[in-house]
């Protein structure tokens, strides 16, 4: 265990590139707030800054991580899917296999170091999918904090099970009816109780986007997820990747693969956005793709609005990635060519959902299978040579009800080969 | 053709010159209708509101309560757009003389263009906005637009805003500043917060700007006590909701928003 402690589990960015002092990669970012919440973002911003230098706080994060989460997590091979990915090299990283079942809980519990810190008793987050509601209802059971979790109405339909799963852990979870009634929904929700409450409360914010500095802190949280697989791949693989890929909704898990694979030039970023029914369709998700510049949910990025700055709803198969905005950094990687955003649609998603589970005994994530659908046409471009790291960021469990109703398995046990595609 | 800071400034000035606290009254443009908006906004004028403010409603509004989210999602599925609102503003002014800010979320003017969002306001006649998210640090492209073209710029303060934060806030506005009375979004509230005065207290130090306050002040005896520590008292959700009540009635939605604005003003004239 010292030789992985040594490595360190937290480990924020050490070059401090980016974002500068106002929260700001290149163009994008910054803090976009009522004054009313300023205080309070100041306040988390100057609690993590004393934290990231305090080595108590890194071994204790550490521990949890090791000791509670299961890290570091695995990274598989995968022959028999990457046969499909024009015969290269397909390594999977296994944050599916974290307790909670996704990427999310690295972030989640490093925010609930940084709440008992700042002495605050109740804590609010808005979930998607549900995994970063039922990885901050983990964190809120396991150190006594209140939880309250703000998901879309359309969410908790889609997504009952987590919705189950959070108050089994002692979480109120709020439907919100307003908007779209999705993840942005739930964003929006969050700030209002967050506004009214916040003596007491910490919003512990579930991707790298929002008011600074929640881009660059859930990204430092999330970073040990390319630190372990940057060191995984190259003692079984003997190499750099050529590609490493990542679904990207908010782009936390993106954020979290890509990062430590930044100052490697020769390997590609590659993030994969939800495409829906296709960019054309106008029911799409890719923010990257067809969105433009903006300010949503307190910083400037890309997203999705109309000519007159009201934001577009966005859709999505897949309730996590379920977006019409992104992380600020993504579109600084975007704008300055070093990362790479295509649009993969629901149905590419779906079919690389069914394939994986049926080449390699994993059922992953809709949102990961955003990912492995990028993975199968990068493996098709690099041909045999090609070697490509694909962040498996949650597992399917979750979504079995929209894949059951999607393959008809509920219908009868052979109809399944065909259906959906 | 200029904005009216200058009719702002003296509207503001003249309440002060009577002892007494100027009403504010907050419309969203759009609804339930352009026209009946426009009707709504004029007639809160009639009935004694000094200032209006236009909202110009946006698809995420982080800061609103239910009832003017509620209000902002019928303007927008009616289709509005900003000409709509520039045109609310126009003929709210043009009919009452009042002096009309616009007030909205910073997305739709920073997409808009900021010199063409500030000149197209001051075109149509109006005295400045409001924009609750952007932050002092992000508005100097912004103020130079607005000082431009003869338009206030009001930014909000908080309770928990610290002094040497208020002083850098108030540094940078002009018109007036807007005090939320308490840490919360916008809809009606029982009691008038505690907060409020100690946060107009502790911004007067630091500036000459009238202090108004909003947030939470919905009938004529929190207007009254509102009135007896700041310079103007701000309400919306309460005339919103008015509208609301009546929707299958715009006259008499009308006559309603009327009658609460009637009330309110009576209210700031006998606080002190």
């Amino acid at each position: 265990m010292s030789d992985v402690m040594s490595d360190g589990f937290f480990l924020p960015d050490p070059e401090g590139r980016v974002p500068d002092a106002q929260g700001y990669f290149g163009a994008f970012g910054g803090t976009f707030i009522p004054e009313a919440l300023r205080a309070a973002v100041e306040e988390v911003a100057a609690e993590y800054e004393k934290a990231r230098h305090d080595p108590a706080f890194a071994a204790e994060l550490n521990e949890l991580l090791v000791h509670y989460t299961g890290r570091p997590s695995a990274l598989t091979e995968v022959r028999r899917f990457a046969a499909h990915a024009g015969g290269a090299r397909v390594f999977l990283k296994r944050e599916d296999l974290n307790h909670t079942g996704s990427h999310k809980i690295n972030n989640v519990l490093g925010q609930a170091l940084l709440t008992r810190r700042m002495g605050k008793t109740r804590v609010i987050a808005e979930t998607g999918a549900g995994q970063h509601g039922v990885a901050t209802a983990t964190a809120c059971a396991l150190f006594g904090l209140d939880c309250t979790i703000y998901m879309g109405e359309i969410d908790t339909e889609r997504q009952a099970l987590n919705v189950a799963r959070m108050r089994m852990l002692g979480a109120e979870v709020v439907p919100v009816s307003s908007g779209s009634r999705t993840l942005k929904d739930a964003i929006n929700e969050a700030f209002r109780d967050w506004v009214a409450n916040v003596d007491r409360t910490h919003y512990l914010f579930g991707t790298v986007a929002g008011p600074h500095p929640f881009p660059a802190l859930v990204r430092d949280f999330h970073r040990v997820i390319g630190v372990e697989a940057r060191r995984q791949i190259l003692e079984r693989a003997g190499r750099l990747p050529d590609a490493v890929a990542a679904c990207v909704g908010g782009g936390s898990n993106a954020i979290g693969l890509f990062h430590a694979f930044l100052g490697d030039e020769r390997v590609r970023l590659v993030g994969l956005e939800a495409a829906g029914h296709g960019v054309d369709s106008g029911e799409h998700a890719a923010t990257l793709t067809a969105g433009e510049p903006g300010i949503l949910h307190g910083s400037r990025s890309y997203v999705l609005q109309d000519d007159e700055g009201q934001i577009t709803e966005p859709y999505s198969i897949s309730a996590g990635l379920d977006y019409p905005g992104i992380g600020p950094e993504h579109a600084w990687l975007k704008d300055s060519g070093r990362g790479e955003y295509r649009p993969v649609t629901d149905d590419r998603a779906m079919q690389a959902l069914r394939l994986l589970a049926r080449t390699e005994g994993i059922i992953p994530a809709i949102e990961s299978a955003h990912a492995l659908a990028g993975a199968l046409d990068l493996g098709r471009e690099l041909g045999p040579d090609g070697l490509i790291l694909v962040n498996l960021s949650g597992r399917g469990d979750k979504d079995m009800d929209t894949a059951a109703r999607y393959f008809h398995l509920y219908d009868s046990p052979d109809t399944t080969e065909g259906a959906g595609a | 053709m200029s904005g009216t800071i200058g009719l702002l400034n003296s509207v503001l000035e003249r309440a002060r010159g009577e002892n007494r606290a100027a009403l504010i009254g907050y419309y969203p443009a759009g609804f339930p209708t352009v026209d009946e908006g426009i009707g709504a906004a004029t007639a809160m004028a009639e009935g004694g509101c000094d200032i209006l403010e236009i909202g110009l409603p946006h698809s995420d509004p982080v800061l609103d309560g239910p009832v003017i989210q509620t209000a902002d999602d019928i303007a927008l599925r009616g289709g509005l757009r900003i000409a709509d609102v520039l045109r609310t503003v126009r003929e709210v002014h043009a009919a009452t003389g009042v002096p009309v800010l616009c007030m909205t979320y910073w997305n739709p003017v920073d997409r808009y263009g900021q010199e063409r969002f500030a000149a197209g306001l001051a075109e149509a006649g109006g005295a400045g906005c409001i924009l609750p998210d952007l932050p002092v640090e992000e508005s100097d492209r912004w103020r130079k637009a607005a000082e431009q073209h003869g338009l206030a710029t009001v930014f909000v303060v908080a309770p928990s805003s610290r002094d040497q934060r208020l002083a850098a806030i108030t540094a940078a506005g002009s018109g007036f500043v807007y005090a939320a009375s308490l840490m919360g979004v916008t809809g009606t509230r029982q009691t008038v917060s505690r907060d409020a005065q100690d946060l107009v207290r502790r911004t007067r130090a630091g500036t000459a700007l009238p202090v108004c306050v909003g947030l939470g002040v919905s009938n004529a005896g929190q207007a009254a006590e509102v009135a007896a520590f700041a310079d103007g008292v701000i309400v919306g959700s309460a005339f919103v909701q008015r509208m609301l009540d009546h929707r299958d009635d715009p006259e008499a939605g009308r006559a309603a928003v009327r009658e609460l604005a009637g009330e309110l003003a009576r209210g700031v004239r006998t606080a002190r």
